[in-house]
């Protein structure tokens, strides 16, 4: 069974990581951020959340922080994803899901291709 | 919402955004009687406000008029034969309880709790998180300052982190027969 105890060996790789990145002089963070109010949370924004986490932790990237907002203005279209990369214009993705998630992930995050057919749709 | 582990991490959100720093998250299963709570140090409303705040329109949001976290839970556990209480007091915190009973035909699975705490885990929040689960007088605790503590600074963000994290909750849940709840 596992226990909080056991991170220590987590911790302490990620420290040395940690160091590695403040002392390189890396590019700032990209955000992937998923709106959590009641309207995304019925809507499945969770399993997305969930999705991104996974899919930053397998691939291993450094740069990226997933994190949640409140509600984004446009329950109809939740789950909502906005993705902010350093320099560039946000973009937000509407209605996705955990597949979608894992697209914007490979395409948009790793890629610097935005998907654009998970855009709102005029 | 089709588990009551969405209800509880949208019910969290609201104590979040209240600016608690500490939230408990109780769950417990005995006697066919499921009972969560959701206790905050947070900012707490005041008497008038309360009286309303089970009503989908009373909300203090300015995206939307419509508040309808606590109605969903409430109509969660009345549906399933339970009761649904808010407590709050201004300056001092609220506290949420809802109760289902265990076999009735409408009641909501209790779903992902892992993956509910793994999204609240999150240091752009400084929120602290006790969580404790009950089934049958069977016990697993997850306290957040001790995860914390043995972090030793290193962010819990990490996505590493927070997927052992989630792995941990689910093994322990499981294994307290939590996961047929
Ligand atoms: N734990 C809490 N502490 C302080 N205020 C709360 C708390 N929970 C709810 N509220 C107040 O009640 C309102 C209604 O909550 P809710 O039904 O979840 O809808 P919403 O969060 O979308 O407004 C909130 O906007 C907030 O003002
Ligand atoms: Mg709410």
């Amino acid at each position: 069974m596992k226990s909080i105890a056991d991170i220590k060996a987590i911790r302490d790789k990620m420290q040395s990581e940690i160091i590695l990145r403040d002392n390189s002089d890396s590019e700032a963070e990209t955000r992937v951020v998923v709106g959590m109010a009641t309207c995304g949370i019925s809507a499945g924004a969770r399993p997305v959340y969930n999705t991104l986490l996974d899919e930053v932790a397998t691939r291993g990237l450094k740069n990226v922080k997933v994190t949640r907002s409140g509600c984004l203005g446009m329950c109809k279209l939740e789950p909502i994803v906005e993705v902010f990369v350093p320099g560039q214009e946000k973009v937000t993705y509407v209605e996705v899901n955990p597949e979608k998630a894992k697209q914007i992930i490979a395409s948009h995050v790793v890629n610097g291709n935005v998907c654009q057919d998970y855009l709102i749709k005029e | 919402m089709r588990e009551l582990a969405l209800n509880i991490l949208d019910i969290v959100e609201n104590s979040v955004k209240a600016e608690a720093k500490n939230v408990l998250i109780s769950v417990v299963a005995e006697d066919n009687l499921l009972t969560i709570v959701i206790k905050d140090d947070g900012k707490g409303m005041d008497e008038e406000f309360l009286k309303n705040v089970t009503d989908p329109f009373t909300t203090t949001r300015t995206t939307r008029k419509v508040g309808m976290g606590i109605p969903l839970f409430k109509m969660a556990a009345e549906m399933a034969g339970g009761e649904f209480s808010i407590t709050s007091t201004k300056g001092v915190g609220t506290t949420v309880t809802a109760t289902f009973v265990l076999d009735h035909i409408d009641r909501v699975p209790l779903g992902d709790l892992a993956e509910t705490m793994v999204t609240l885990l999150n240091d752009d929040f400084p929120t602290d998180y006790l969580l404790k689960v009950s089934v049958d007088g069977n016990e697993y605790e997850f306290d957040t300052k001790e995860l914390r503590e043995q972090l030793d600074g290193v962010p819990v963000n990490e996505p590493e982190i927070l997927l052992f994290v989630k792995d941990m909750i689910n093994e322990n849940i499981t294994h307290i027969g939590g996961a047929k709840i």
